[in-house]
């Protein structure tokens, strides 16, 4: 077959794959968000759910928590990322072990975490035992918002530190040693080897494992269903509660474009803080 | 003042002994050639005296004073690495200001020190690009101004030509050499390439096994090879060896000549002449044309001695073709003796 058109033949089933059950239920779903209740174009269903009084709370939530559990994710990503690559042997058992929640699902990870907080969970006999309290606490209520906030945060960043793990150490084991032992010789410390030369090389791998983390992050849902229920709501808990209990599709799909459009907007902020000028990559 | 002293250097990873024992002084502003085969220890002991990996004994001293305990910004050293290393992500101008700026040196002295060592290299007009829009050749003289930009006391360079095509590479030697002699710079360059060597070195140490074997001026190593091993790493083609049987007090048999030779009372001793120091004439070894390769500039002619292979390079003009018998007269300054058993030449 011509070689020039060879590729594109090579592509074309994951593309009309793709076209298929992504593009077209995404067609769908716009046009419902935009559908009025006589069947017209509208932003009516875009105003129901900005103007109902949970979502700049689920709004809030939702941002706060990517902006606690993103940062933290990142900085312990980097460090065990940095502190693997140095090692010389058992470097793939180490690895191993840091990735097992990336096996887990996040209702399944939500799940652990609630057994360690819940009134007769882990936390309470520990501190039981240890003569902390007398009797169990109930740490996850509308009265200890911040616990609850905790609690789901621990639980992400132990979920889902791993995936940008992976990425990093892939991305670090890409940056050649020379350039190390150049700095070494020009004079720079460890840490300014950190910060002038593993960080600003790493940036297409940042790239990625931000933009993926930032997303799941907009899309946190199970995670908070299983600690936080209904006290704490996030906007993928209202795309569902729209969906499901009130039954009204119409909104949920403007939820859902309204998280995408967050998403997007994100990614590419990401992409531009952190784009590598042309001529400057490895 | 940087004289660089290697006093008993060793070196091993783990069963495989790298370095035995290196003993060296480089004189202040001496071009040193570490030259060897790939495997010989020459760019470990550079890296030890860089700082990049450590001695396993022995001390390294720089200007009168012990360095190998210090780290290698501490040094006073800069270097030039093979596979460049100029960082991607930084402009040419930043490349070469890196170790400036490490230093905290003022804006304005770092700009001053990149322009003049940037116009050195003849790289002024790059200076706002990234390494990935640069040449090979133009990153390695982004390498090498970064390594000038430091005023150093030893610059040191592992194989910076290697990746280099020919013509380049040619190019570049003499420029380096050029650059090096006015910065007034103790330099120790490592390479494989025996012509870069001769070329550019005020001394070189022919290192063999993690040792060196000679270390002498570039002139001395070819005429004067201290032990076979230099004689037939040097020179291309490289000595010719025929054994030696004695014919009387300071008398050679080889191949059913008689030659004028060492004083010694071995039995055996191993005559080596270079290819361009034989004439054809009436009296000489008698020798079988095998292979005839005319390289322009002159004739490089494969004979057979007997047993031995045997390669003499002859005027462009001569007339040889393969079966033919020539009769080879060495010039007789210019025949070394070997002693079979160390391997080392007898005088």
């Amino acid at each position: 077959m011509n070689a020039r058109i060879l590729p594109y033949v090579l592509i074309l089933p994951v593309t009309l794959f793709l076209c298929l059950f992504f593009i077209y239920p995404f067609v769908l779903v716009s046009q419902q968000a935009f559908q009025a209740a006589d069947g017209g174009w509208s932003m009516e269903n875009f105003q129901e759910v900005v103007e109902y009084w949970k979502f700049p709370i689920s709004m809030k939530n939702t941002l706060l928590l990517a902006a606690i559990v993103v940062p933290v994710q990142l900085a312990l990503a980097l460090l065990m990322a940095t502190m693997v690559s140095k090692m010389k042997k058992g470097r793939d058992m180490v690895l191993y072990i840091w990735t097992i929640p990336l096996g887990i699902s996040d209702l399944a990870a939500g799940i652990i975490w609630l057994a360690i907080f819940e009134q007769s969970g882990f936390l309470n006999s520990m501190l039981h035992g240890i003569g902390v309290v007398d009797k169990p606490v109930n740490f996850l209520t509308y009265q200890n918002p911040w616990i609850v906030f905790l609690a789901i945060a621990l639980a992400e960043i132990w979920r889902a530190t791993a995936i940008m793990l992976v990425i990093l150490v892939a991305g670090i084991g890409l940056i050649p040693k020379e350039y190390y032992e150049a700095a070494d010789v020009f004079g720079a410390s460890k840490w300014k080897q950190f910060t002038r030369i593993t960080f600003p090389l790493l940036r297409p791998s940042l790239q990625t494992a931000l933009v993926l983390r930032v997303i799941l992050a907009f899309e946190i849902f199970a995670v908070v269903a299983a600690l936080g229920g209904t006290l704490f709501p996030v906007l993928m808990g209202q795309t569902y509660s729209y969906q499901f209990d009130l039954l009204n599709s119409g909104a949920a799909a403007a939820m859902a474009l309204i998280i995408l459009g967050i998403s997007i907007g994100f990614t590419l902020i990401i992409l531009r803080i952190l784009r590598v000028p042309k001529g400057a990559s490895i | 003042m940087a004289e660089i002293q290697i006093k008993n250097i060793a070196k091993s990873f783990g069963a495989f002994q790298a370095l035995n024992d290196i003993n060296l002084t480089i004189a202040d502003q001496e071009f040193m050639v570490l030259l060897g085969a790939s495997g010989c220890g020459k760019s470990t002991l550079l890296r030890i005296i860089a700082g990049l990996e450590v001695a396993s004994s022995g001390e390294v001293w720089i200007g009168g004073k012990r360095i190998d305990h210090l780290s290698p910004k501490d040094r006073g050293i800069a270097m030039v690495f093979q596979n460049y290393a100029v960082f991607p992500h930084l402009t040419v101008f930043e490349n070469i200001g890196f170790g400036l700026r490490m230093k905290k040196l003022p804006n304005d002295e770092v700009t001053r020190r990149v322009e003049r060592v940037a116009g050195l290299m003849h790289i002024e007009m790059l200076l706002k690009r990234y390494s990935g829009e640069l040449s090979g050749g133009q990153r390695q003289r982004v390498a090498v101004a970064r390594a000038l930009a430091m005023e150093p006391d030893v610059i040191l360079m592992d194989e910076p030509l290697s990746n280099l095509d020919a013509l380049l590479r040619m190019e570049m030697r003499a420029e380096l050499k050029g650059v090096l002699a006015e910065s007034k710079t103790t330099a120790i360059y490592v390479t494989h390439d025996q012509v870069e060597a001769m070329s550019m070195a005020d001394r070189i140490s022919v290192m063999h096994q993690g040792d060196i074997v000679q270390a002498a001026s570039p002139i001395e190593v070819y005429r004067d090879p201290a032990a076979k091993f230099v004689a037939s790493f040097i020179g291309n083609p490289p000595m010719n060896f025929l054994p030696a049987k004695p014919a009387g007090p300071s008398k050679w048999q080889v191949a059913g000549q008689t030659f004028d030779g060492p004083n010694t009372d071995k039995a055996v001793l191993q005559f080596a002449i270079r290819p361009e120091d034989m004439q054809p004439a009436e009296q000489g070894l008698v020798a079988t044309a095998k292979i005839v390769e005319p390289l322009g500039a002159h004739l490089l002619v494969t004979c057979q001695i007997g047993d031995a292979l045997f390669r003499v390079i002859l005027d462009s003009d001569a007339v040889v073709k393969p079966g033919q018998s020539l009769t080879l007269a060495p010039q007789p300054d210019r025949v070394r003796w070997f002693d079979p058993d160390t391997t080392l030449a007898v005088a």
